[in-house]
């Protein structure tokens, strides 16, 4: 039912003795006027598909454009921390906030990840009658997983959103532009001390969470599971080596260096007023979490192959 | 006679054909200015027409999407970060809400820029921080109190002081009178004309408020928002004198200094930004 024929004028060009030229406007789809209800329909479907289409092509297109953009401002970074360290009051700072003030919250968290571990593994334990394995599995789980993922997962709460909303704060109210107009570099002097903060304190806050998970593990498998404490120490140490630990701690890092960066850069791409900030701190976390899981999954499949190159009948509870 | 003295030196600013867009939206078309040594200059123009943009990527803030700015004759988007640091100790900016960083007392906020270039002992930035308050009517108490417990005003000066703490060649106040009261307001066009008569800077004063203006230019220029513009149409609509200003036949021009709506709103209403 295709029917390209303009009904009124304006789809017929004239030359200029008069004479219409028909179709030099061929491009054009019909008018709704001329065309029946079937081209219509068909209009209208195109359009759809297009839509669709072009609303996946922009997805993909800014997903694109912010991966780079995120790259420029993380190379950036690792320039500036290269060139010229950040001023000692300004790196001290930092290292408290991220430090020494996330360190009751990564206590506790640690704590209680141990005692639920145990309370959660000792029943099908003992129904197998190897209660006293229990000590291998909830130090290996710790030390490995657990200790450096929850204390990531809490900083990441902690300080990456405050980062963000800090951050944000300072771009809204043009402080990040006087930085830049009064000459200092606001990667160097915002980004830098805030990244070395979480890199160097992550690992401390790890050891303190899988210290505490032990602990917390120990406490809840002798003092209450009466589980005995040779066995379960007996069982750890042959369970969880060296590796194990450095597995942890190695992670960690990464998780560190995820968290600072997602988080200063979604500060430094707040947009305007409170629910950009607000957008900006929660987006902080649920991207560094993102990353979290994401580069715990793959730093554990390439770290397990070294440890079976290592250790090639891998460890055994039994 | 001051005329033949501007033309015979280098202008300090030029914008050569400068255009900003963001996304689809352009903010600045071609637009061309060169500024003397010791002029001072206000933008006027209504909200969203491009004026602090155009004073931010005279800075390098912004980033134009082509065109060249050069300062005493360097290219400002051409230079590398170190480069650009070096230079912007050159400039002061005063922001419209002061900027003022929040995590620091005022003292140490007027004495960011001396901490972050200067070679000063800590005896000498505390000098000349107190001076550089008391020319702006701050008492010396107010170093130790936050930005959040100053009022408006005060952090407005506050601002000033800081930009004008390196003595720079260039002091740019982005709506210096905004949101305060008239005698406020006052105070800080007299401390731009101070400012200006103490040392030989040049200035570029964006602002709405006509006393503003009349106050403290040497020379005016408007500007009009580029999507209310046809193809052609220069961005800068007016560029003299407070006198020829007065006189401009210009309607839009009239418009804006009578402070009239005249047919805006019906036309903010047919359009669709």
């Amino acid at each position: 039912m295709l029917k390209i024929a303009p009904s009124n004028g304006d789809n017929i060009e004239t030359v200029q003795g008069g004479l219409p030229i028909w179709g030099a406007t061929n491009t054009r789809r019909p008018t709704v006027s001329s065309a029946s209800d079937n081209i219509e329909y068909y209009d209208e479907d195109l359009g759809f598909f297009a839509r669709t289409l072009t609303g996946w092509g922009s997805i993909v297109l800014d997903g694109i454009m912010a991966l780079g953009d995120f790259s420029i401002f993380a190379y950036q970074t690792f320039v500036w921390m290269l060139t010229r360290l950040p001023k000692k009051g300004t790196l001290i700072t930092n290292f408290h906030q991220v430090g020494v003030s996330s360190l009751a919250v990564v206590a506790l968290t640690g704590t209680f990840i141990g005692m639920v571990l145990a309370v959660q593994s000792y029943f099908q334990f003992r129904q197998i009658g190897l209660e006293t394995r229990l000590g291998g599995v909830i130090n290996m789980t710790l030390v490995r997983e657990l200790g450096p993922v929850l204390a990531a997962t809490m900083l990441a709460g902690r300080v990456g959103s405050s980062m963000a909303a800090e951050l944000g704060t300072m771009r809204v109210t043009e402080q990040i532009d006087a930085l830049s107009a009064m000459g200092a570099n606001p990667i160097h002097y915002l980004v830098v001390p805030r990244f070395l903060a979480c890199l160097f304190m992550i690992p401390a806050l790890t050891v303190m969470a899988d210290f505490m998970g032990v602990a917390g593990g120990h406490f809840y498998s002798v003092n209450i599971l009466d589980i005995d404490v040779h066995h379960y120490w007996h069982n750890s140490a042959k369970f969880v080596t060296n590796f194990d630990l450095f597995v942890g701690l190695f992670k960690s890092i990464f998780f560190g260096a995820a968290i600072a960066m997602v988080s200063c850069y979604q500060g430094f791409n707040c947009t305007a007023g409170a629910e950009g900030v607000g957008r900006a701190s929660t987006s902080a976390f649920v991207y560094s979490f993102v990353m979290i899981l994401f580069i715990d999954l793959f730093l554990g499949i390439a770290l397990d192959s070294i440890y079976f190159m290592y250790y090639p009948e891998g460890a055994s509870l039994l | 006679m001051i005329e033949e003295l501007f033309e015979s030196e280098q202008p300090l600013v030029e914008v050569n054909d400068l255009s900003v867009r963001f996304g689809a939206q352009t903010v600045l078309r071609n637009i061309n200015l060169s500024i003397p040594r010791g002029q001072t200059v206000v933008l006027l123009g209504e909200s969203g027409c491009g004026k602090t943009v155009l004073m931010k990527s005279t800075i390098g803030l912004v980033k134009p999407t082509s065109g060249s700015v050069f300062f005493d004759d360097e290219n400002i988007h051409r230079l590398n970060d170190r480069r650009l640091s070096l230079l912007r100790l050159r400039f002061g900016f005063v922001f419209q809400n002061a900027a003022l960083f929040d995590s620091m007392t005022i003292g140490q906020n007027v004495a960011f820029p001396l901490r972050q270039h200067g070679r000063f002992s800590t005896e000498q930035i505390r000098e000349m921080v107190l001076s550089r308050l008391s020319e702006v009517g701050l008492p010396d108490s107010v170093i130790y109190k936050k930005p959040a417990e100053l009022s408006g005003g005060m952090r407005k000066r506050v601002g000033l002081a800081r930009a004008l703490i390196m003595n720079p060649e260039l002091i740019m106040y982005d709506e210096p009178t905004t949101g305060l009261d008239p005698i406020m307001s006052d105070v800080i066009n007299e401390l731009i004309i101070r400012t200006r008569r103490r040392n030989p800077v040049t200035s570029i004063v964006v602002t709405h408020d006509m006393n503003t203006a009349k106050k403290v230019a040497d020379r005016i220029i408007m500007l009009m928002p580029a999507h209310r513009l046809n193809d052609n149409e220069p961005q800068m609509i007016f560029d003299g004198t407070v006198s020829e200003i007065e006189s401009c036949r210009d309607r839009r021009v009239q418009q804006f200094i009578n402070g009239e709506a005249g047919e805006r709103l019906m036309e903010l209403r047919a359009s669709r930004v």
